[in-house]
């Protein structure tokens, strides 16, 4: 009986949470994609002075840039630079 | 008739609907397939696209589509007799909604997870597409206009909810707050708040000097109050010009600020709502006494107005753009679909059925009936009082002192209104924006121009009809049929793209067809009665602001339906792109 009423619980905890987590995984997301812009904005012609060792994480952000652009309506990379697809 | 054994039919017609009628809708029609991808699969991006259990997406749902909307409509409706009404939201949730509620949901799963209002534009053209915007600014208008009503004229009649519902604000920019920058659990915080406003309601129904009562602050109802209107109607205006600077600031502000916390919140009223009126029902086990026809009713005929005065709770355009915006992509199977779809309008069924029932037990006979509901527009005036009174007798069966009761369902009333207004002026000051792009008038899409036409465009529209000399407050309800028909056209609309999709796929489109026809011809025959006899200058309840108002619906009803004609005798060809295969 408790199980049950936990598990009720639950459910309804998670019902609510729904649009929460949505409006937190944005917020994260725009997050993360201007980081990348500040990773990567040297090629898009913003001079960065650190671009030599950001270039250091392309093999980590690869997929995720992937996903950005597929996201930004782009079916392929924008940037000859990076060539994930 | 006994109120118990009343429900009980209704359940009953519900869950056999749901058990077959569904169930057929699902293999025969949509032919829904366990291996199809669903686009929360094909696009996931944690964000948008996410598969979610089919229960904690249904919860979701239900609790996005259900409001004030399918308690208010009921409470007018019976004026014609409770079986007319509860025919109408039983079969209409069973045929009519469910289909409709499903049928968005599939038809957007199958296209991508994209909104009505894009398929609109890929199955018939960019001129449905317009349509649908400008049917949607219509549909905001109103019900803009219909909530801030239905909210003022709550808190001048229970003054004791006014507090109650002012409390909410605080606690949910505290939740919200609490949430998202601390991200603490939502649970504990929510139900803390709905404690708060209900010990706060139940206080404010003993303590008087915690009634905000305008009405008496100006000495009665009968004083003048400001600029001569007599104290009422000022009561009134003071409260829409408070609710109208309230809405201005919500709706501009971010959602998790105070949207999304008091959505949290409403859900728990949702849950206390149906319990109480449902418990209630069980333990006082009431008769209704009110006439199942009323013959008194002879000022307006329920046919065809009754399929208007009903949206939501029997079928209700609204639900396609939930549907179709949000569900769609959060679907983990296709099959699931059944259970989110069309197990979101039945729940929306049993909100108003509950409605109606609450509404007519609180008659003791015919006369005490047709004294309340004495002419239409008594019944659209004071539909809404009778649902409170009525839930608080059925209150009473649970112990709660009908005092107290009446409070907290006009708490409850209050808040859904009040969040369905946010929302609507959110999405109007949205529509208003797009349109400033479409038609390039960079002004436009400035978020406080954009409000600013959105809030007094809906002022205006709340306060001039004057409902026959009884002051602004009793004029509202002259929207409520506008109201109805515009979310019906929506409706038609809706199962019109799921028709024209179906023929397509070469399957048996009567499902959706008929009660679109069912819809369309009643809505365009409703308007034209009101618009006609009612509301032009040779008619009965002359009003040049409604009669403009209807005959720009009734124009966009013509419209839908030669549009409907032309696309499903296929003299419309689907605009080709590159997901045509998806489409057609």
């Amino acid at each position: 009986m408790l199980d049950k009423v936990k598990k009720l619980i639950e459910y309804y905890e998670e019902v609510l949470s729904m649009p929460h987590r949505q409006e937190i995984a944005r917020e994260l997301r725009n997050e993360e994609d201007l980081f990348l812009l500040l990773l990567y904005s040297e090629m898009i012609g913003i001079p960065n002075p650190v671009y030599y060792y950001t270039l250091e994480l392309y093999p980590y952000m690869i997929e995720k840039f992937h996903d950005w652009h597929l996201r930004m309506g782009m079916e392929k990379s924008p940037l000859t630079g990076i060539r994930c697809c | 008739m006994n109120g118990i054994l009343l429900a009980l039919i209704g359940l009953v017609v519900y869950a056999l609907g749901f058990r077959f009628y569904s169930k057929y809708v699902a293999q025969k029609i949509f032919r829904l397939d366990p291996n199809y991808v669903t686009p929360a699969h094909r696009y996931k991006d944690g964000v948008d696209y996410v598969p979610t259990n089919k229960f904690v997406l249904w919860g979701h749902h239900f609790t996005s589509v259900a409001g004030a909307a399918p308690i208010l409509g009921p409470a007018i409706a019976v004026y014609w007799g409770w079986l007319p009404a509860v025919l109408w939201v039983v079969l209409g949730t069973v045929f009519a909604a469910g289909v409709h509620d499903f049928g968005t949901l599939v038809l957007s799963v199958r296209n991508k997870g994209q909104s009505v209002g894009t398929l609109a534009h890929k199955l018939v053209g960019q001129r449905a597409k317009i349509l649908f915007l400008f049917i949607i600014l219509i549909l905001v208008l109103m019900v803009n206009a219909v909530f801030a009503w239905v909210i003022s004229n709550l808190f001048v009649s229970y003054p004791s909810s006014v507090i109650p519902v002012f409390i909410q604000i605080p606690l949910a920019i505290w939740i919200g707050y609490a949430v998202y920058k601390r991200s603490k659990k939502m649970l504990l915080p929510s139900l803390a708040a709905l404690v708060v406003m209900y010990v706060t309601a139940v206080i404010a129904s003993r303590v008087d000097f915690l009634q905000i009562d305008l009405v008496a602050y100006m000495g009665g109802a009968d004083a003048d109050g400001l600029f001569g209107l007599g104290a009422r109607n000022s009561a009134f205006l003071i409260w829409i010009v408070i609710l109208m600077i309230y809405v201005y600031i919500a709706s501009t502000l971010p959602v998790w600020k105070l949207l999304q916390p008091r959505d949290f919140i409403n859900s728990h009223q949702l849950v206390v709502g149906l319990l109480i009126l449902y418990l209630g029902l069980v333990f006082t086990n009431p008769e209704v006494a009110a006439p199942a026809f009323n013959s008194n009713a002879t000022d307006v005929s329920w046919f065809p107005l009754l399929f208007i005065t009903i949206a939501c709770g029997a079928i209700s355009g609204f639900h396609g753009l939930v549907s179709s915006g949000t569900s769609s992509k959060q679907l983990d199977k296709e099959t699931d679909a059944r259970f989110v779809g069309y197990g979101g309008a039945v729940g929306e069924g049993i909100l108003a059925l509950i409605s109606i029932i609450a509404v007519v037990t609180l008659f003791s006979g015919t006369d005490a009936f047709s004294a309340v509901y004495s002419s239409f527009g008594e019944a659209s005036a004071s539909g809404l009082g009778n649902f409170v009174e009525g839930a608080a007798v059925l209150a009473q069966g649970l112990a709660i002192p009908s005092d107290i009761a009446a409070t907290i369902v006009s708490v409850i009333v209050v808040s859904f209104a009040a969040t369905t207004l946010d929302t609507s002026v959110r999405l109007m000051r949205y529509i208003i924006a797009e349109l400033g792009v479409e038609y390039k008038v960079p002004t436009l899409t400035k978020t406080h121009v954009a409000t600013s036409i959105a809030v007094v465009s809906s002022a205006i529209l709340v306060v001039l009809p004057e409902g026959g000399g009884r002051g602004f407050g009793a004029g509202g309800y002259l929207l409520w049929p506008l109201f109805g028909t515009s979310n019906q056209l929506l409706a038609g609309i809706s199962l019109l793209l799921i028709s024209i999709w179906l023929k397509r796929q070469g399957r048996n489109y009567a499902v959706t067809l008929i009660p679109m026809i069912f819809l369309m011809f009643m809505t365009l025959w409703a308007m034209f009665q009101q618009v006609v006899f009612q509301w032009s200058w040779f008619g009965s309840d002359s009003n040049m602001l409604l009669f403009v108002l209807g005959a720009i619906i009734f124009v966009f009803a013509v419209w839908i339906v030669l549009t409907a004609f032309q696309a499903l005798s296929g003299r419309i060809t689907p605009p080709v792109d590159e997901d045509k295969k998806d489409v057609g």
